[in-house]
């Protein structure tokens, strides 16, 4: 994908949301990108872009205005089944708007498909900020009832919720992440915020 | 009575001489080299933008209220007594604000090598940022 549009004036930026770079090692040196991999273990790209899972892209024009907002969507199908987003329709409209063959959204669409952040999930992140710095510091058991105020908070915030699992000794691909898969079905909150895309 | 407090804020971490850590408060020449946020008559002033504030409630026997200079700005405030740590957020409006505007918030993080990458450093290039995590 990078290789086939980066002579079109386009690049990709990956931000990985991580407890520190070696976790994101593995996965930098076997793709090899040519593009900037950088490395958030504060989450500051969550909280300057309100994003409350991952993955979540975003489309930046030349100008460096919002082009298409946080929209949750993986590069390969190889999740799809569990997620239930389709990777190539996305890849289809980037491949056209770089181009140019096609516009991104108007900037009042832009605006209508932003969830904006709130007092209380901004109340979430700092109280994240808190347990992250006590869990680093060594005191995992006083982190935990910061980690736990932040998940009640913005019990929707899968990036603090599930990010924050193997600092707590939790595995995130198992039974702690499968309660809050099956909350958010029975609540019919969505675990991946995805614009809906109009037919094409 | 003195303790240190630890101030998480901005991506920083400052420490800041306070009498109680569970009601932290610091001087206002403190709260504008840590903040850079100044008293004024006018209310909190950071260059040209002043907020409001009632100066009563605001300013103590120990100096600047924390927590209310974190309301006045609409920012979280959440700390642990036990360790003197606090974490200021950043303020649902500023960032909703910022969002808004459909200026995408230029951040600098670094590669795995340590070198820092800004996102502004690509202007003039189409960009998908992506987040994501190895969870």
């Amino acid at each position: 994908m990078y290789e086939e549009l980066a002579d079109e004036g386009f690049t990709v930026i990956t931000v990985g949301i991580e407890r520190s770079p070696e976790d994101a090692r593995p996965w930098i040196e076997k793709a090899r990108p040519q593009h900037p991999s950088l490395i958030d273990i504060e989450h500051l790209v969550p909280d300057l872009y309100g994003m409350i899972n991952v993955p979540t892209v975003v489309w930046i024009d030349e100008e460096g205005r919002i082009a298409r907002p946080n929209d949750a969507s993986f590069a390969s199908n190889r999740f799809k089944l569990l997620t239930g987003l389709d990777s190539k329709r996305h890849l289809r409209r980037l491949r056209a708007w770089v181009r140019g063959d096609a516009p991104a959204l108007t900037p009042s669409e832009v605006r209508k498909h932003q969830d904006l952040p709130t007092a209380v999930e901004q109340e979430a992140r700092a109280e994240f900020t808190l347990a992250w710095w006590l869990s680093r510091e060594g005191h995992d058991d006083d982190a935990e009832r910061h980690y736990e105020r932040a998940g009640e908070l913005a019990p929707h915030d899968i990036t603090i919720r599930r990010g924050s699992m193997r600092t707590r000794g939790l595995n995130p691909m198992g039974f702690a992440f499968l309660k809050i898969a099956i909350k958010s079905a029975l609540t019919r909150t969505p675990l991946y915020r995805r614009i809906e895309d109009s037919p094409a | 009575m003195s303790a240190t407090l630890t101030l998480l804020h901005d991506g920083r971490s400052d420490e800041v001489a306070v009498a109680d850590p569970a009601r932290p408060a610091i001087p206002a020449d403190a709260l504008e080299a840590t903040l850079g946020w100044a008293l004024q008559p006018e209310g909190l002033c950071q260059g040209p933008m002043c907020v409001p504030v009632d100066q009563d409630a605001l300013v103590g026997d120990d100096g600047i209220d924390l927590g209310v200079f974190a309301d006045a700005l609409q920012r979280p405030l959440v700390t642990d007594e036990k360790h003197a740590v606090a974490a200021l957020g950043a303020s649902h409006h500023d960032r909703g604000e910022a969002l808004a505007s459909l200026q995408a918030p230029d951040f600098t993080l670094p590669d795995l090598d340590g070198n820092p990458h800004s996102l502004s450093g690509q202007r003039g290039k189409k960009v998908l940022l992506v987040a994501y995590a190895s969870w």
